[in-house]
C-alpha cells in the first residue's frame, strides 16, 4: 500500500503539472471489469457531450476496493457490493449503475443454445463433481425429450478472482446446502474439481474446445459470442431462458429503496420469468470526500447516464436499473454525500 | 592515475595551469567513481527493498499459518485457510519438464550449428532462435491455449494416454482426461521459452572452444560425436550450465504463458496431465482480486518463496560449478 501512496503521490504532481485551474480534471475510477464496456460507452459520449472525459481502470473489483480505501480515485467500482457495516466503517457510500446476468455456456455437439436445462441442484451437483456424465438421471429428468450423450462432463471456472465467480457461488451456495457448507460464496473459492480459465475468454475458450464441457461467463460475453447457453429453472419453478426481460423481472422484484447500502444480491429472486443468476454493479465514494468537486463531477457523470444512457446499455446487453430505483440512489446521494459545509456534493439532476 | 602523474609534475615544477587542468582531470574521476558506485549501490538496495517488502507482507500469512503453509495444499479464500504446496509444486514439476525437453533439443541444435551446420544455414537459424526469445509471452500463452492445446488434446495427449496406460506407475502420471492444458502443457510452453535462451548461449560457448583443439581431436581419427563429448562439452561446462540456469530461472518466474495454459487450480495430482498451478500464475490470478490482508499476505508470502527457490537454484548452480572445477582442475 506504501508503493501506491507513491505511486498516487507522483500521479497527483503529474495531474497538477497536466491540468491548468482553468481545465476540468478527468473523473478517474478503478474497479470491476464486468461494468468496463459500458462505462467507456457511456463515458465516449459524455466526452462528446461536455468534455469531461472518464479515466476508468478496469483493474477487479478487488483492485478498486482497495483503491478507493487507498483514496488514490474518486469513485471505486465493484460487482460484489460491500456490506452496510463495511461501508460504514470505511466512511462510503455505495450505489448499483446496471444489472448483467451470468449464464451456464456447454459444450455438447448437436445442442444448440437453450436445448438443455438445468436447475440450480443439478448445476451445484456438477460443479461439485457429484454429476460426471451429461446422461446422468438429474440432467436426463430435466432434459426428457433430448439425447444426452455419455460424455463426461469437464468443468471450466475462472482462475482469477472475479465479480463473475462472485455472482455464481453465491447463486450455487443459495441453492445447495452442499455448496454452501462445503465451498461456499467469493470471487476466488476452492474449486472442488474442474480447469481454471482466466477471464471470460478463457472460459469460452476452455468450454469451446473441450467436449462435454460446462462454464459460466457473463450474459453480454455470451450474448455477443453466440455461445452455447443453457436455460435454467427459477425459484418459482418456472423454466426461464437468459434474456434481458428476465434479467430486469429479477431486478424488479427487489426492495431497493428499503436496503441499507443497496446491498441487494439479485440471485435466486422469486417471480415467474426472473432469470437466477443475475447481478447488480456497483460503485462506491466517501461520504465526505476530500474533494468534493471531483466527486460532484462523478455523480454527475453517473446522473447523466441514468437519465440518458440507458439505449447504450441495452446495446451492449447490461439492463438498465428501474426508474424508482434510480430515485432513490439520487435521494441518497442528497443525504449522504455531504461537502465539508454539510451541503450535498451533488445537488442537481 | 591522475594522483600519481600530479605528485609526478608538482616535483619538477610544472606550471600551475597544467595543474589546474590535471585537477579538475582528479574532479571528474571522482564523480565518476562515485557514480557508478552508486549504480552499483541502487542494485542492492532495489534487492534489498525487494525483499525486505516481500518479508514484510507475508508475516500476516506465516504468523497465522506457521510452517503448515509450505506444507499444505488447500487454498480456500472463502474459509481464509491458505497453503503454498501447490503452487510449489507446480512451479517446480512445469520447470523440471520445460528443462528435460529444451535441454537436449537446445544442446542439439548447439551442436548442429556449431560443428556440422553448412555456412549458409548458420544464420539463418541463429537469427530465428533470437527471434524466438523475444516473442512476448502473452503471446506465448494465447498461442498456447488456442493453438497448441487443443492440437495437444486431440493428437498427444491419446497418444501418451495409449502408450502409458498400461505401464504400473506411468499409467498415473499420464491419467486422462485429456483437457488439453495442465502441467504438462504448460511445462512443453515454458520449454520453447527458455529453449532460445539455453541454444545461443550454448552456441556461443561451444564458439569459444579452440579450433586447434577440435582439429586435433579429428586429426586423431574421433568422429564427430567423440569430439564434442570428449572436448568441447568438457570445455564449454560451465557456460553450458549458466545458460541452462538462465533458462531454469526464466522457466520459474515465468507467469502470463503459464497462467493461460496450465488449467490454474489448486491442486497436486500425480497425472501431470492434470490441471496445476504455478507460484507466479497464482498471483498474477488472484492479486487484483484478492480482498483481506491474510489473502493479500499469503500471496505476498508465495512471492517470498518463488525468491528463496530462484536464491537456491542459483547457489547450487555455482556450487555445482565451483566443484566441477576443482574436479577439472585434479
Amino acid at each position: 500500500m506504501r508503493l501506491s501512496n507513491i505511486v498516487m503521490a507522483a500521479g497527483l504532481v503529474a495531474a497538477a503539472i497536466g491540468f491548468g485551474s482553468a481545465q476540468a480534471a478527468d473523473i478517474s475510477g478503478a474497479g470491476a471489469t464486468f461494468p468496463y464496456p459500458i462505462y467507456a460507452k457511456w463515458a465516449d459520449t459524455y466526452k462528446k457531450e461536455t468534455g469531461i472525459g472518464l479515466n476508468y481502470q478496469s483493474i477487479g473489483s478487488g483492485g478498486g476496493i482497495k483503491q478507493i480505501k487507498a483514496k488514490t480515485v474518486t469513485f471505486g467500482a465493484s460487482d460484489a457490493p460491500l456490506k452496510p457495516e463495511e461501508l460504514e466503517k470505511a466512511g462510503l457510500v455505495q450505489f448499483p449503475t446496471v444489472i448483467g446476468g451470468v449464464v451456464p455456456i456447454i459444450n455438447l455437439p448437436g445442442i444448440k443454445p437453450g436445448d438443455i436445462t438445468l436447475d440450480g441442484q443439478t448445476l451445484a451437483d456438477i460443479f461439485q463433481g457429484k454429476i460426471t456424465t451429461w446422461n446422468d438421471e438429474a440432467i436426463k429428468k430435466l432434459n426428457p425429450n433430448v439425447d444426452l450423450p455419455a460424455t463426461a462432463i469437464a468443468v471450466v471456472h475462472r482462475s482469477d478472482g472475479s465479480g463473475t465467480s462472485f455472482v455464481f457461488t453465491t447463486y450455487l451456495s443459495q441453492v445447495s446446502k452442499a455448496w454452501a457448507d462445503g465451498v461456499g460464496a467469493a470471487s476466488a473459492v476452492e474449486w472442488p474439481v474442474g480447469l481454471g480459465a482466466k477471464g471470460n475468454e478463457g472460459v469460452a475458450a476452455g468450454v469451446g474446445q473441450t467436449k462435454g464441457a460446462i462454464g459460466y461467463v457473463e450474459y453480454a460475453y455470451a450474448a455477443q459470442n453466440g455461445m452455447t447457453f443453457t436455460n435454467l429453472i427459477n425459484r418459482d419453478g418456472q423454466k426461464v431462458a437468459p434474456e434481458s426481460a428476465n434479467f430486469a423481472a429479477a431486478a424488479a422484484n427487489v426492495d431497493w429503496a428499503n436496503t441499507p447500502g443497496y446491498y441487494v444480491i439479485l440471485t435466486n429472486e422469486p417471480g415467474a420469468t426472473s432469470w437466477p443468476i443475475t447481478a447488480a454493479t456497483f460503485i462506491l465514494v466517501y461520504k465526505k470526500p476530500d474533494d468534493a468537486a471531483a466527486v460532484a463531477e462523478a455523480l454527475k457523470f453517473f446522473s447523466w447516464a441514468y437519465e440518458t444512457g440507458d439505449q447504450a446499455a441495452a446495446d451492449l446487453h447490461y439492463i438498465p436499473l428501474p426508474d424508482n430505483v434510480v430515485a432513490s440512489i439520487k435521494e441518497t446521494w442528497a443525504k449522504e454525500i455531504l461537502g465539508a459545509d454539510g451541503k450535498p456534493v451533488f445537488a442537481g439532476k | 592515475m591522475v594522483d600519481a602523474a600530479m605528485t609526478g609534475l608538482r616535483s619538477t615544477g610544472v606550471d600551475s595551469a597544467k595543474l589546474k587542468r590535471m585537477n579538475s582531470f582528479r574532479v571528474g574521476d571522482a564523480t565518476f567513481r562515485g557514480l557508478t558506485f552508486g549504480a552499483a549501490l541502487l542494485v542492492l538496495l532495489l534487492l534489498g527493498g525487494v525483499i525486505i517488502s516481500l518479508i514484510h507482507g507475508s508475516i500476516p500469512a506465516f504468523s497465522a499459518f506457521g510452517l503448515d503453509f509450505l506444507t499444505t495444499q488447500s487454498w480456500n479464500p472463502v474459509t481464509e485457510k491458505f497453503g503454498a504446496l501447490a503452487p510449489i509444486y507446480g512451479t517446480i514439476v512445469t520447470s523440471i519438464i520445460a528443462l528435460v525437453v529444451a535441454v537436449p533439443v537446445g544442446i542439439g541444435i548447439a551442436i548442429f550449428l556449431t560443428e556440422l551446420c553448412p555456412p549458409v544455414l548458420k544464420r539463418p537459424i541463429g537469427v530465428a532462435i533470437e527471434l524466438l526469445a523475444g516473442i512476448p509471452s502473452i503471446i506465448y500463452g494465447i498461442w498456447g491455449l488456442f493453438v497448441f492445446a487443443p492440437f495437444f488434446q486431440t493428437e498427444i495427449q491419446p497418444v501418451l494416454i495409449d502408450i502409458f496406460g498400461n505401464i504400473p506407475g506411468l499409467s498415473s502420471v499420464f491419467a486422462g482426461p485429456p483437457y488439453g492444458i495442465g502441467v504438462l502443457t504448460a511445462g512443453f510452453i515454458l520449454a520453447i521459452m527458455v529453449l532460445p535462451f539455453i541454444t545461443s548461449i550454448t552456441r556461443d560457448v561451444f564458439d569459444t572452444v579452440p579450433a586447434v583443439l577440435k582439429e586435433a581431436t579429428y586429426g586423431l581419427g574421433c568422429t564427430t560425436g567423440e569430439v564434442v563429448t570428449k572436448v568441447v562439452l568438457p570445455y564449454s561446462r560451465v557456460g553450458v550450465i549458466g545458460g541452462i540456469m538462465l533458462g531454469l530461472g526464466r522457466a520459474l518466474g515465468e507467469t502470463m504463458a503459464v497462467t493461460f495454459v496450465i488449467g490454474n487450480a489448486h491442486k497436486i495430482s500425480a497425472s501431470i496431465m492434470a490441471p496445476g498451478t504455478t507460484i507466479s500464475a497464482s498471483i498474477a490470478n488472484e492479486f487484483t482480486e484478492a480482498v483481506g490482508d491474510l489473502y493479500t499476505s499469503s500471496l505476498i508470502a508465495l512471492g517470498l518463496i518463488l525468491f528463496v527457490i530462484t536464491f537456491i537454484v542459483l547457489a547450487c548452480a555455482r556450487l555445482m560449478l565451483m566443484r566441477m572445477n576443482a574436479k577439472a582442475g585434479n
